[in-house]
């Protein structure tokens, strides 16, 4: 919304500064967006051209001596225009100034070898019009030496308000003015608009065939119109708030709709069939409308028609054919009432953006619909002559207003500040409401401008704004008297700790899109229909990832295609398993990629780092997992997992036999392949949401440790298995051999060789063993050695390598 | 005897190492030693003989075992220093940065954390709620009319329809945790709700996908007062700054009525960088506003019994804010260069006790 400064004034008295008055307009919750003061046109000053003669080198260019009324010699300017001529007065900038048009600061220089100490401006240099055909000629009486913006009424300030959706009475300078005047800066001075007398009926009726979409409709033919170019004040007012002049009536209509918030439209009413029907649309019936473009329409918008068929899009934007121009002698002049959600699905179907539709579909105030036809006539009558009929108003039932009871104490209860009845009752008297009443709790009518006040909380913001928002003085919120507790669910405490503790096996966080490709989607276990997006931003970011890999793998790939091929990237955050509430996961996934090992990455003295792979990915996980709170010692490790990793080189992290912990390892070759991402890579992906909550305990005792007085001894056991037996199997009979005295098992050297045979391998064991009752005896090692490779032997067919 | 003693000092005096040393003391001081062999010599000697021979063999004896230890310990600091010399290397060679600091995490996750540890001293809890919601939970029950001009503005993502016709939407905001925490909890609600929220936006300070972090207060009491207190104490916190200026704009958001905006002072003449607590900018910040009283009917609360205010603003722009990134797209790009500049290292924990920022 903007508006000039004059403008305003035609509405609001006030000694008010620019300054003051957009200060005032934000902290009343218009917020000033923008204010152009025009001081980039105060440099330029009317002068008058004394000589001018040709220039002794060019043909097209002259040279002027030119009075710039500063009472010094006159000034030498060369200037190629062909209107420049002695006796000529226009606008002067003198070396120094800045012009837009051109975006150059002028110096003194030299032009053909003659000395040109500023410009003779044309409109288009000034950014004023797109005139360039020759410079700015004004009337001989231009005062000579004064501001040509001044005197060209240029200099008027321009206010954006960026205005919130609520508030329709503000879509008008009028509307800003009374905000204003109610604030305290000014007086409210607009005199009511009076009816003008018509003669005669109206001649084209109005049927309302769509009641639920046009409460009211108002409309007066006035004849014998000459529609010549509106005025130049009007012209200039609408320039400044980015208008484009057209013709008196087209004017007319956007002057009242800024001046007033009343959007009108205007018909040649020669060009009318018949009489006018309010309707909804036909299914596919066109109109070809003001913007040149043919619209289709839909039963769900509503079109005013003649016996030709459409000829408005109601409340967005007039048709064509029955447009006004130059050679309109009657107009029909159209102030109508108009639904603002079928107005707004409108335009916004048909993509349309116009000054009528912003304010239809925020409310327009009904009880000026009439007033709007006659304040438009009024102007017709002046700048175009004719002869109005009498105005049909049809459809309207006028406007009952809301009462709001309202409590004064709310504003106290609300905001905490205290502000005297008087004042409240003032505020909203101010405002156009009307508080009866003189009780505690008073009735409020809602004046028929603010359909966006509906309740008593509507009314505090009305109090408070005015009142003004900084005398709200901040007050603690009531403390909580004792150190606080816990703040954290365990989902977000375990969210926190797998973060930091995957940073400190020196991976970085990333945070991916939750949208990706709908391929890599389904390459993932996901794609269905319920996690696609219907208006996706991008055709690659479709679908709601059923895993962090894809992404994660992606973003490594990135990163190696600008040469950082060894990248450690996590994520924790959410996977979408459905569209329900509770099939959102928690997940934490990491990728390593190239020699990104834990203890670092590329060459060095001491040691390269090899290739990533299946075992780095696992211990990322259980790192993962161990923080997060799982028991890492009842973890058990399955070989296998989803079909997008390596089905030899990967795992599954389970926590007894139906609850899944995550997975890890290398990627299939055709995932990578689909992904176009290029190895080795490894990752991992936990839930860290599965992991079972921890079980409350009355104490946070920590149990008694126990410290055993005998010394602990190991002993080394090799044992030759088929190489399909798993390690974890091995390890897992030497530890239940004597669950008391082996109190750990370490696989320390595996080996395959010709010489255990070929489908056989070597599997090395370090175990540890803690007395607890007495230092043990050669016989006790020997009977425990013998428990060991018995169990073994049992689980797994292993015999001891001799 | 002198003509001994000087031969055994020269020998003690030329042996070079531990084996040659034992072999002097061994022809000295063994049981055939010259020394030895001569103290022998004393039980022989009458007693005046013996006064006068008996101390003189015994200095002897004396004098060349000192010269031994003397010359064993002096041979063994030789033969450490040698060992020493041998095992020198060069310490200039480089060792592989810790994990621990070559990790990062991501400023989201920083500034979530330092949300929480400020709203935590507030007696704040942390909600979360998901990301793919319901119409209801995103518009109808926060106060958006079907149709509503407010709608259109949230450029939402929506999904198909269901074989009901009604279609999920990815969260505009995260205001319906509200809801959804109205509906689980009683008041006093205390809450914060950081998360991802999405609109189909796109520019350098617009993303599809971005991170809002939402607060809910309700009480019989919580009123706009407490609410500048709260947002107040907070910037200051958060900004780490002693004092900061906040305007408050009265404005328009459905869910809130009283409804305002907010806008902070700051410094932005030195490039890249924004300075709270002075200059004399105007930075907008955050929404905020009075729980709307069909907000709390549809949490189940009665609007004239218990009151509350909300906010929200959006994390990405405030870690933008704090430490300056310059486009928000690189946020989610997991450039890993980027990431170790602009994210924190794992040990960075953010504390009150310890200060959010190293």
């Amino acid at each position: 919304m903007k508006l000039t400064l004059s403008w305003l004034k035609d509405h609001l008295e006030t000694d008010a500064t620019l300054s003051d008055i957009v200060e005032r307009l934000t902290s009343i919750g218009l917020e000033v967006e923008h204010v152009d003061d025009k001081a980039s046109l105060k440099p330029f000053v009317i002068a008058k051209v004394l000589t001018a003669v040709q220039h002794p080198d060019a043909d097209r260019l002259r040279v002027l001596t030119v009075d710039t009324g500063d009472g010094k010699a006159p000034v030498q300017v060369v200037c190629g225009a062909p209107n420049a001529r002695a006796g000529l007065i226009g606008a002067f900038a003198a070396p120094g100034t800045y012009v837009p048009g051109i975006d150059v600061t002028l110096t003194v220089g030299k032009i053909r070898g003659v000395e040109s100490h500023g410009m003779m401006c044309s409109e288009r240099e000034l950014e004023l019009s797109d005139e360039h055909n020759g410079i700015i000629d004004l009337p001989a009486d231009a005062p000579v030496g004064t501001s040509f913006a001044a005197y060209a009424h240029l200099d008027d300030p321009v206010i954006e308000i960026n205005l919130t959706p609520n508030r329709p009475d503000a879509t008008s300078i009028y509307g800003v003015a009374r905000d204003l005047a109610a604030s305290g800066l000014g007086r409210l001075k607009t005199a009511p608009v009076e009816a003008i007398k018509g003669k005669g009926e109206t001649p084209v009726k109005v049927t309302i065939e769509a009641p639920e979409l046009c409460p009211g409709f108002a409309l007066r033919l006035v004849r014998g119109v000459k529609n010549g170019p509106s005025p130049k004040w009007l012209q200039q007012r609408l320039i400044a708030i980015g208008l484009r002049p057209i013709s008196a009536l087209v004017d007319i209509t956007n002057y009242v709709t800024f001046d007033r918030g009343r959007p009108l439209h205007v018909f040649d009413a020669k060009k009318v069939a018949g009489n006018l029907v309010v309707r909804r649309a036909k299914d596919g019936e066109k109109v070809m409308a003001l913007d040149g473009r043919e619209y289709t329409l839909t039963p769900d918008m509503c079109a005013i028609a003649d016996d030709n068929g459409v000829e408005s899009i109601a409340g967005v934007m007039g048709g064509e054919h029955s447009g006004c121009d130059e050679n309109t002698t009657d107009v029909l002049i159209e102030s109508a009432l108009w639904d603002p959600i079928t107005t707004a699905r409108t335009g916004r179907t048909l993509g349309i953006i116009t000054d009528a539709r912003y304010r239809f579909e925020r409310g327009v105030d009904p009880e000026f619909m009439v007033p709007g036809v006659e304040l438009a006539t009024k102007l017709v009558l002046e700048f175009c002559g004719g002869e109005p009929t009498e105005t049909e108003v049809v459809g309207y039932a006028g406007h009952t207003p809301k009462i709001v009871a309202f409590p004064l104490s709310e504003v106290k209860r609300l905001t905490g500040i205290e502000v005297p009845r008087a004042e409240s009752l003032d505020i909203l008297s101010r405002l156009g409401f009307k508080p009866q009443g003189s009780g505690e709790v008073v009735d409020v009518a809602v004046p028929s401008w603010r359909p966006d006040v509906a309740g008593k909380a509507d009314l505090v913001e009305e109090v408070m704004r005015i009142h003004g928002v900084d005398n709200i003085a901040p007050q603690p919120l009531g403390a909580h008297d004792a150190v606080n507790s816990k703040i954290l669910t365990t989902l977000q405490v375990r969210t926190r700790t797998a973060k930091r503790s995957l940073a400190v096996r020196g991976m970085m966080e990333a945070v991916t899109w939750s949208f990706i490709p709908a391929r890599h989607a389904e390459l993932f276990g996901g794609g269905q229909t319920a996690l696609k997006l219907a208006n996706p931003i991008a055709a690659d970011m479709s679908d709601m990832r059923p895993s962090l890999l894809p992404g994660l793998m992606s973003a490594a790939q990135r990163n190696a295609d600008k040469g950082i091929g060894d990248v450690a990237l996590f994520e924790v955050s959410g996977t979408y398993e459905g569209d329900g509430p509770d099939q959102q996961r928690r997940v934490a996934a990491g990728v390593r990629r190239g020699t990104a090992k834990l203890d670092g990455s590329g060459r060095s003295w001491a040691g390269n780092s090899g290739s990533v792979g299946v075992f780095d990915a696992k211990a990322d996980a259980i790192a993962a997992l161990e923080a997060c709170g799982a028991p890492v010692d009842r973890l058990q490790i399955e070989p296998g997992g989803p079909a997008w990793y390596h089905p030899g080189r990967s795992g599954t992290i389970k926590l007894g036999p139906k609850t899944v912990l995550g997975t890890f390892g290398e990627f299939h070759p055709k995932t990578l392949e689909a992904l176009d991402v290029s190895g080795p890579i490894c990752g991992f992906e936990v839930y860290i949401d599965a992991v079972p909550e921890p079980k409350a305990k009355p104490t946070k005792t920590k149990p008694k440790l126990e410290l055993s007085a005998f010394q602990a001894v190991k002993r080394d056991f090799a044992f030759v298995v088929d190489k399909s037996v798993e390690a974890g199997t091995l390890v897992r009979a030497a530890l239940a051999a004597d669950k008391k005295l082996v109190s750990g098992v370490s696989v320390f050297d595996v080996f395959e060789g010709a010489s255990l045979g070929t489908a056989k391998k070597s599997i090395a064991i370090e175990v540890s063993i803690q007395p607890v009752e007495k230092t043990l005896t050669d016989e006790d090692f020997e009977a425990l050695a013998k428990r060991i490779v018995d169990n073994v032997g049992k689980q797994t067919g292993g015999v001891l390598r001799t | 005897m002198d003509t001994l003693e000087n031969s055994l000092m020269a020998d003690i005096a030329s042996a070079g190492d531990e084996a040659s040393i034992e072999a002097v003391r061994v022809a000295a001081l063994g049981k055939k030693g010259s020394v030895s062999e001569m103290l022998k010599t004393l039980g022989a000697m009458s007693a005046e003989e013996r006064q006068v021979k008996g101390p003189a063999i015994n200095g002897l004896k004396n004098r060349v075992t000192e010269a031994l230890t003397a010359r064993k310990a002096e041979l063994k600091d030789v033969a450490v220093t040698a060992r020493l010399a041998a095992e020198t290397v060069d310490v200039t060679l480089p060792v592989r940065q810790s994990p621990a600091e070559r990790g990062r995490i991501h400023p989201i996750s920083q500034v979530i954390d330092e949300i929480a540890a400020i709203f935590g001293d507030l007696g704040f809890a942390i909600a979360e709620g998901p990301d793919v919601e319901c119409d209801y939970y995103n518009f109808t029950a926060l106060n958006f009319p079907e149709g509503h001009p407010a709608r259109e503005m949230h450029d939402t993502f929506f999904f198909q329809p269901d074989d009901k016709g009604e279609r999920k939407l990815l969260r505009t905001h995260t205001s319906p945790v509200q809801i959804r925490t109205m509906e689980k909890q009683k008041p006093p609600i205390r809450i914060v709700i950081p998360g991802k929220t999405y609109r189909q936006d796109s520019d350098a300070t617009h993303s599809p996908m971005f991170h809002q972090v939402e607060g809910l207060v309700i009480d019989k009491t919580a009123n706009v007062a407490n609410m500048k207190w709260v947002l107040e104490e907070f910037c200051k916190a958060f900004f780490e700054v002693p004092q900061v200026k906040m305007r408050f704009r009265p404005s328009f958001f459905p869910f809130t009525e009283p409804s305002l905006e907010v806008d902070i002072q700051c410094d932005r003449s030195r490039p890249g960088e924004v300075r709270f607590g002075e200059g004399t900018d105007w930075m907008e910040i955050l929404g905020c506003g009075m729980v709307h009283p069909n907000v709390l009917r549809a949490g189940g609360l009665d609007p004239d019994e218990y009151q509350g205010f909300a906010w929200g603003m959006g994390i990405d722009r405030i870690a933008m804010l704090k430490y300056g990134m310059p486009d928000l797209r690189a946020f989610f790009d997991a450039d890993v260069r980027w990431l170790s500049h602009y994210g924190f290292r794992p040990l960075d924990m953010p504390t009150l006790f310890g200060g959010l920022s190293a």
